[in-house]
């Protein structure tokens, strides 16, 4: 994953089967390039081959298992912050030196910085959270999920 | 709860993704000392537990031309939230959807789905059939755009003890 583009690839048919059917999930078994590449009609060294290409284009977020943090006992919260406009990259800084927060994301809303925090067990949520207030001074909204209505994060490639 | 020491050692050695070769659990065997049938043995396991939700690949949404990520909320009638939820869910362009608390006054919304589409106005028409089969049961809706990615790491483990 050596860069993350912001501009769509070119991506031929073959690549895109690939992107498809890896999102569909990916063998427990020796061999899996070469059963995946059965399945779509490709030999196990040009699917692992193609695989490094899109990799290193930048094509790939991420290749191997999903882990849920709270199936390990610790628990994962979507967290909401209002940031001042003046203050934002101040504030980005402080929220992401956090290495709690997985990932974080500027968005056009009042509510305009969304992060997840993932901790290892459930009342680690609360206590970053309140250490982040107490660092920036503004409230951190929680938002933990009540039900998940899962569907596999597939997108067509 | 369910993971004990070798299963912690898998995960760390598994988290950044899987390596590229023709026989990836036993190149990981490799690294960690462990056989090959551990591996798969282990991570199977995890998966029947739900600790491995999936393995698979998350393609960058960019790359493929995905320029646009909505999240649109909604506010939806509680009694019916559960089963509506399950049926934004499986629109094949919600890629994560899921009940969370309200923030009153702040936060009306209790329905979240992500929408991804190649630019903003396809994302528009997406959430116009999430509004179409919310129906009456919705009494108000937004979606909030990302502008910039800030931060993208995913679950680190190897914090453990840090803090």
């Amino acid at each position: 994953m050596s860069r993350r583009p912001t501009e769509p690839l070119d991506l031929d048919a073959t690549d895109r089967r690939i992107l498809n059917a890896l999102q569909e999930g990916f063998p427990l078994s020796p061999r899996p390039f070469a059963e995946v590449g059965e399945a779509i009609g490709l030999g196990e060294e040009e699917l692992i081959a193609r695989l490094d290409r899109l990799s290193s284009a930048g094509a790939v977020t991420r290749f191997g298992p999903f882990f849920d943090a709270a199936a390990m006992g610790g628990a994962f919260c979507l967290c909401a912050m209002a940031v001042p406009a003046a203050r934002f990259d101040e504030v980005v800084t402080k929220v992401n030196a956090h290495p709690q927060v997985a990932h974080n994301y500027e968005r056009m809303h009042r509510l305009n910085m969304w992060f997840v925090l993932a901790t290892e067990t459930p009342e680690g949520i609360t206590e970053t959270a309140r250490r982040i207030e107490e660092e920036t001074g503004i409230a951190v909204l929680l938002f933990p999920k009540l039900e998940e209505f899962f569907i596999g994060f597939r997108v067509a490639a | 709860m369910s993971i004990d020491a070798t299963d912690r050692r898998i995960i760390a050695a598994t988290e950044a993704g899987l390596p590229l070769v023709a026989a990836p659990y036993a190149e990981i065997a490799r690294r960690l000392d462990l056989s090959e049938s551990e591996v798969i043995d282990r991570l199977s396991a995890m998966q029947a537990r739900g600790v491995v939700r999936r393995i698979a690949i998350a393609p960058n949404h960019y790359a493929l031309g995905l320029a646009a990520n909505g999240m649109t909320v909604w506010d939806v009638d509680d009694a019916v939230a559960s089963g509506l939820g399950a049926r934004v869910g499986a629109l094949d362009f919600v890629t994560h959807c899921y009940l969370r608390p309200r923030a009153r006054p702040d936060w009306p919304y209790n329905l979240f789905a992500m929408a991804h589409g190649r630019d903003r106005a396809e994302v528009e028409e997406k959430r116009a059939v999430i509004r179409e089969l919310l129906g009456p049961a919705c009494r108000a809706d937004d979606v909030l755009y990302s502008t910039r990615i800030l931060k993208k790491t995913g679950l680190r483990l190897a914090r453990k003890g840090g803090q």
